[in-house]
């Protein structure tokens, strides 16, 4: 087998030779984190290597500022054991990283979690060649093609615009997804205020800092009803059906996420226009990434590793499927 | 095609009854005939094409798609038409879908033959949602959440006409129902169906649960464990209805054959037998009925062995004169003259009970296990016969259900707005002592009774408790144990077990409880009344 100094443990990536591993699900002398979401980023390490947006993230979230090591996109660390490890580009959310690994003449890229469509507020993607590519799968099933992400965001305006006495209220994840639909709307011409639910403030502040535009932004709370009509509003996906969105104006809900392909998803979730807009890979970008890359094994780490698994067999690609637990199924 | 794609996904997501009146009521104003017929036969289940089921969808993606990548795809999205319309390759060129009309047409015209090439032409002259509705449309199997009263009372509401009104005037039209809309949109004559049997939509009764009623204002009948039809003579013919309203002549042309005077009259099919009630004025059980539900013809063996005949509960309409607006009692005067012209090989009238306080209907109802009756009706006896289930009229009272503790074993992803979730259990009884080795033996299936956040909870439980998968369907570590209510049980070569439950759901999960002192098989036997 390929790479027997990687294993997959349950709560993570070991890199054995150095001790350290990748997005360990609990406090590890040495983590190397790929980006900043709370399934994947976790507090109380030793040591903590990631990008500085990442680690910018993670200080938001936890207390993180001893033991971090900052490594720029392109730039290579030397682990203990020999081992070797460059940050790329991931495409995921701002700051987010592949991960590569050299030790004893084999490449090992970890993707954590990627996209390949252009996102205004993070570098792209950029495929590596590399022994074993260690990949995501939360949308691997063939019925997971995202639409352009254009024409998502223009039935948000066209649904804005033909109810002005509404608002449409947006379900986005606090971190990734909440700024790139802003910045989507900026790039379509939206130029209005949107109001921010108040657990997306920080955030979006950090972008901001971080040198990401996202034009005007506003708190929702302590505005009367009536100023909202006709007004994009934001908030994180469990503020959708709760108590807070009582105070808008019998708002549109609408949710930005991968999931929203399937029709009873989204009913579950209440939705009432669903904008299928993701931070992953999907289905035939997930494949032709691995076709891309070539790698002579492909390791699936989370998601539906199944489908993808038997599409690997068929194309007689060598795969296999690593039990990880605690990464969410739902934050896109 | 475009907008009535449109309308099926806004529907899909839109709870509010209203909301959804609103939407399918604006897309009739809008929409021009032929097109908005189609699609209300659509969103009514009221179209067939022969040759478009779900094994042609299904073949038609294996030759496309890897069979397990479409199976996989299958499991996870919940609903065969979904996964197509999400599945299908799309097409090089830009869409060009057809009117609502056309795709009928072309849909009509298939046969077994030319499905398969027929089929994806029309699917690659559409986007995804329009595949999706085009699948809809042709397999019939809607499941969002439409029921045909929801969409007659929308007609109703588009046009401003009672629908009671489209109730009445919309049996006996077919689709696309230019007649229909000519009364309602344009105020031409109603359709008339005077010498057609036509069907009339059922009275239905609510639960009682803990409603108090005064038995000075009610009759008490009993509630037959048949189904319910009506069998209705006008212009020389005679139909049976059962109670979605399908034509089941075929089934029963005993019945059909015995009446011969016009009337539309109300009743419970049964088979003659003495299990139900005991042998003065019984009927056979429920399974006994089964052997005869289904046939499309009947054989001369089936007719002797299982011999139908209805007990009647109601007049609608006898010779000519409408009843539905007279009181109960006026109307069960009428039925039993009528009654006695009609051959008593195939028609009897259901037995008023006679008593003067609920305790006393109480007490009766209670006795009524023994004989395996379900349980009692109670009818307001100044009600008039209205269609649908109206509050303070009829009422049904069941007897209690019977309760058995049972061990999750399997479980697999339910459909509709279950999809993705577990929510389709399996569990067993014990087949004798579990501490000196007995196994499980699965004896029923139930994905209904619990709540949405129960669902959940289960659903997490699964996944967590998961020792096997087999396909789909994934083996738990029979560690929880369901309190399943049922309303009978019987022997049934079926099952391992050796018995099968009747209407079984799950009534309580009872985390709390230890799987080895959930109930054994005989218990469970124990509760047979075959």
């Amino acid at each position: 087998m390929a790479a027997s100094w990687i294993r997959a443990e349950p709560f993570g990536i070991h890199i054995v030779p150095g001790n350290c591993w990748v997005d360990p699900a609990r406090p590890v002398d040495t983590a190397l984190v790929t980006h900043g979401h709370a399934d994947h980023a976790r507090g109380g390490h030793g040591q903590t290597i990631a990008t500085p947006a990442t680690l910018a993230i993670m200080a938001l979230r936890y207390d993180t500022r001893t033991g971090t090591v900052p490594v720029e996109y392109g730039e290579t660390v030397s682990l203990p054991g020999g081992v070797k490890a460059t940050y790329v580009p991931a495409g995921h959310v701002l700051g987010s990283a592949q991960i590569l690994l050299e030790h004893a003449g084999e490449r090992v890229v970890i993707t954590g979690d990627y996209k390949r469509r252009a996102d205004p507020t993070c570098p792209p993607f950029q495929p590596v060649p590399c022994d074993v590519f260690i990949t995501e799968a939360t949308f691997g099933l063939p019925v997971f093609r995202h639409p352009p992400v254009e024409e998502e965001i223009g039935k948000l305006l066209t649904a804005r615009a033909a109810n002005p006495e509404r608002c449409v209220l947006v379900g986005a994840y606090a971190l990734g997804k909440a700024q790139r639909v802003i910045a989507e709307l900026r790039l379509a011409g939206y130029a209005a205020p949107i109001y921010l639910h108040g657990a997306l403030e920080r955030m979006c502040r950090l972008y901001e800092e971080l040198g990401i535009d996202l034009g005007p932004l506003q708190l929702a709370a302590g505005l009367p009803k009536g100023a909202l009509a006709g007004q994009s509003v934001m908030a994180p996906p469990s503020a959708l059906n709760d108590r807070w969105s009582r105070r808008l104006p019998d708002p549109i809900t609408t949710m930005a996420s991968g999931w929203m392909r399937i029709r009873q998803r989204a009913r579950q979730r209440n939705v009432e226009l669903p904008l299928i807009v993701s931070d992953h890979a999907d289905w035939t970008e997930l494949t032709e990434t691995i076709s891309e890359v070539n790698p002579q094994e492909t390791w699936i780490t989370h998601g539906r590793e199944a489908a993808l698994l038997r599409w690997c067999e068929l194309n007689q690609r060598k795969a296999r499927a690593l039990a990880l637990v605690g990464y969410e199924d739902e934050d896109d | 095609m475009e907008a009535f794609a449109d309308l099926l996904d806004a529907l899909v997501y839109t709870s509010s009854r209203n909301a959804k009146l609103k939407l399918i009521a604006d897309y009739l104003r809008r929409t021009p005939d032929p097109d908005r017929g189609w699609a209300l036969a659509a969103l009514t289940a009221g179209l067939d094409f022969p040759a478009v089921k779900s094994a042609a969808i299904r073949k038609m993606l294996m030759e496309r798609v890897d069979p397990v990548l479409f199976a996989l795809s299958r499991d996870y999205v919940g609903d065969t038409a979904e996964t197509a319309s999400l599945l299908w390759p799309e097409p090089a060129h830009p869409p060009t879908p057809p009117t609502v009309a056309e795709a009928v047409e072309i849909l009509a015209g298939m046969t077994r033959a030319s499905v398969m090439r027929e089929l994806p032409a029309l699917l690659d002259r559409l986007d995804a949602n329009g595949r999706y509705a085009l699948l809809k449309l042709a397999t019939g199997a809607m499941r969002i959440g439409i029921s045909a009263r929801l969409a007659k009372t929308a007609f109703a509401g588009a046009f401003d006409v009672s629908v009671d009104d489209v109730e009445e005037y919309w049996h006996g039209q077919v689709a696309p129902y230019a007649p229909l809309f000519a009364w309602a949109a344009n105020g031409a004559e109603p359709p008339s169906g005077e010498d057609i049997p036509l069907f009339r939509p059922f009275m239905l009764a609510h639960p009682l649960d803990e409603t108090i009623v005064d038995m000075a204002k009610y009759a008490a009948e009993w509630k037959w464990d048949g189904i319910r039809v009506q069998i209705v003579h006008a212009g020389d013919e005679t139909r049976v209805y059962s109670r979605s309203g399908d034509d089941i002549s075929g089934t029963f042309p005993e019945i059909a054959a015995a009446l011969k005077i016009p009337a539309v009259l109300d009743g419970e099919m049964l088979v003659r037998g003495s299990h139900q009630g005991g042998a003065e004025g019984g009927a056979a059980s429920f399974n006994a009925l089964q052997q005869r539900l289904g046939r499309k013809t009947v054989s001369k063996k089936m007719l002797e062995e299982y011999p139908a005949f209805v007990r009647l509960y109601d007049v609608l309409i006898a010779e000519g004169e409408d009843l539905r607006a007279h009181s109960w009692e006026q109307r069960r005067l009428v039925l039993e003259t009528f009654a006695q012209r009609l051959d008593p090989e195939r028609f009897d009238v259901s037995q008023v009970i006679a008593a003067t306080s609920l305790d006393e209907l109480a007490a009766i109802r209670e006795r009524a296990r023994d004989d395996a009756i379900e349980g009692v009706m109670l009818k307001r006896r100044d009600s008039a016969y209205v269609a649908g289930r109206r509050t303070g009229l009829w009422y049904k009272w069941k007897r209690d259900p019977l309760l058995v503790d049972c061990v999750l074993m399997y479980a697999q992803r339910g459909s509709g707005k279950r999809s993705s979730f577990y929510s389709d259990f399996t569990f067993g009884c014990w087949d004798g002592d579990p501490d000196q080795g007995a196994e499980l033996l699965p004896v029923g299936k139930a994905y209904f009774g619990f709540t949405d956040e129960e669902l959940k909870w289960l659903d997490s439980h699964v996944r967590r408790h998961t020792v096997n998968r087999f396909g789909p369907v994934r083996e738990t570590d029979k560690s929880l144990v369901f309190e399943v209510a049922f309303d009978s049980v019987h022997e049934s070569k079926r099952h391992k077990s050796g018995l099968a439950m009747r209407f079984p759901r799950i009534s309580r999960i009872r985390a709390d409880k230890p799987a080895h002192e959930a109930d054994r098989i005989e218990a469970l036997r124990k509760l047979v009344r075959d």
